[in-house]
């Protein structure tokens, strides 16, 4: 008995050690935002690492869940002879949840993966530690770069998948429904307006569309970042490191949209 | 090869004539009753000196924790008690800008070399370079084609090389050639000589020797290849079970009636 307790204390203990690494890592990469010297140059490198070699799949990945989503919901609209609101439900759908959500976890799948990997095995072939030989922070040099790239890119990635997922839902609109594309958008733009403005122009859902990729860029960074800095045993460790880092950010993705909407419904209530 | 022997004599006579000139002078490496304990007893009372401009030898089996005495002068590990002074200064209770500081006047070359998969030779050897000093560009490359020369490499043939691209031995000496890039008062190697062949060993024994000799350095290997240390060390220090067994000239440890020391010398 006094062993079980033993280990489950030892584990208990691993888990809160784990925690606070992880947000001592976090505060330690956004304080080298604002800190001499500034990688640029690897920071340009990783936006075109997770963004620009995510845009091919979050805009396959935008069109189909915009065609998938009128398609569905043409079937129940159709019932009330409401087809032409296809355009308010998908707008809706994508800009609040479904772009955001989904462009985050195909990056987190493609670039979290990529991230654990490649700072893993600079782990276990000695190259973090030669940073440090010449006085390199790591977490400066290999985090923060990063997590800058992760803050601004998925956004932008968001913006993609956003109007790729409306387009795709128009396609389907107009090509099977019929509905024109004229009332299509315009139920898009209803939408939209119908929440409120930010500063009497930026659509509420589509500021809080934006805020939550914002969060996921970091979720996504930091978290690849830590399983990467933290693997151990070789080439094994590196895999099971990369496993780790896409299934923990892909939790914590779908988690913490949960929070967030609760927090935006509070700090942008619906007009 | 050299045999046994004539090691010995090489070594007594470069230990004559580097006391004779002086150049073996105070100690810049002080370790005092370390301890560390990771998950396991790893080092315990460990107390050496490394003097300046002398080649210090730490041999012993895989595992006795060779390889974490040089992570703790890095201060990349912390001791759970005693104190380690490099340069005079207790790292031990430096803070984490000051070992980053201290960090750059010491050289590290790592088992595997360690370099950055993604940069070429050129940009490898210039990253401590970039990092530490505010260099002009033609000088950073001046100082590249330089240490890589002085490690018996063509400049023009590997700067625009990658790392996978050259050999272990080349990938070594490239490693040593960044190392004292910022022309560091003590150089650390991990396991110089493990994994190569015969010719690359003594091509890297060479580079150790002539470190010491034309420039000066202070040089702390570890490894488990004890013949090939007496090659180029002026003193031994033996770690067993975490602790100092043996410490003197390679002459001495070959005399010594030990029946673990002649075990390990065989």
């Amino acid at each position: 008995m006094d062993g079980v307790l033993t280990g489950i204390e030892r584990s208990a203990r691993g888990v809160a050690l784990g925690v606070f690494d992880y947000f001592t890592l976090a505060a330690r990469a956004f304080r080298f935002v604002f800190a001499r010297p500034f990688y640029w140059n690897d920071a340009i490198t990783q936006m075109d690492r997770i963004g620009v070699g995510s845009i091919p799949i979050v805009v396959l990945t935008g069109l189909f869940t915009g065609m998938v989503l009128a398609l569905q919901s043409s079937v129940e609209l159709n019932k009330f002879g409401a087809d032409v609101y296809i355009g308010n439900l998908v707008g809706a759908s994508m800009v609040r949840e479904l772009g955001p959500v989904l462009c985050s976890l195909m990056v987190a799948g493609r670039a979290a993966s990529g991230i654990a990997a490649e700072i893993g095995s600079m782990r276990v072939t000695e190259q973090i530690d030669a940073l440090q030989s010449f006085g390199t922070d790591p977490i400066k040099k290999l985090v923060t770069p990063r997590l800058l790239a992760g803050l601004i890119v998925l956004p932008l990635l968001t913006i993609i998948a956003d109007i790729i997922g409306i387009t795709g839902g128009m396609i389907v609109a107009v090509l099977r429904i019929g509905v024109t594309a004229d009332a299509y958008l315009q139920g898009v733009l209803n939408t939209l307006a119908e929440t409120g403005f930010v500063f009497g122009f930026f659509p509420k859902d589509f500021v809080s569309g934006l805020f939550k990729p914002f969060v996921f860029g970091a979720i996504i960074t930091i978290t690849s970042s830590y399983f990467g800095l933290n693997t151990k045993g070789g080439t094994e460790g590196v895999g099971a490191a990369a496993t780790r880092a896409v299934v923990t950010c892909s939790v914590l993705i779908l988690a913490s949209d949960y929070f967030i909407t609760q927090l935006l419904l509070v700090l942008l209530p619906p007009s | 090869m050299m045999s046994v022997e004539r090691h010995r004599k090489v070594i007594r006579d470069e230990l004559q004539r580097e006391r004779r000139s002086g150049t073996i002078g105070e100690p810049v490496i002080r370790m005092k009753s370390v301890c560390l304990e990771i998950e396991r007893p790893v080092l315990q009372d460990v107390t050496f000196e490394a003097h300046k401009g002398e080649t210090l030898m730490i041999a012993g089996e895989s595992g006795s924790g060779k390889s974490t005495i040089l992570k703790l002068i890095l201060r990349l590990l912390k001791p759970d008690s005693g104190e380690i002074e490099v340069f005079g200064r207790n790292i031990v209770e430096m803070t984490f800008q000051e070992a980053l500081e201290m960090r750059r006047h010491i050289g590290m070359v790592f088992q595997n070399a360690a370099l950055f998969d993604s940069l070429t030779i050129y940009e490898n050897v210039a990253y401590p370079l970039r990092e530490n000093r505010d260099h002009p560009e033609p000088e950073i490359e001046r100082i590249v084609r330089e240490r890589l020369a002085f490690v018996d490499l063509d400049p023009d043939r590997v700067m625009t090389q990658l790392p996978s691209q050259l050999s272990g031995g080349m990938r070594k000496r490239v490693g040593i050639a960044r190392a004292i890039a910022t022309d560091p008062a003590i150089v650390l190697f991990d396991e110089p000589t493990a994994g190569l062949d015969p010719l690359t060993i003594g091509t890297i024994n060479d580079l150790i020797r002539k470190l010491q000799r034309e420039l000066g350095v202070t040089s702390l290997i570890v490894t488990h290849d004890i013949r090939e240390g007496f090659r180029v060390a002026n003193r031994v220090n033996l770690l067993r079970d975490g602790r100092i067994a043996f410490d003197g000239t390679p002459e001495e440890m070959v005399a010594r009636d030990d029946a673990y020391i002649q075990a390990f010398l065989s």
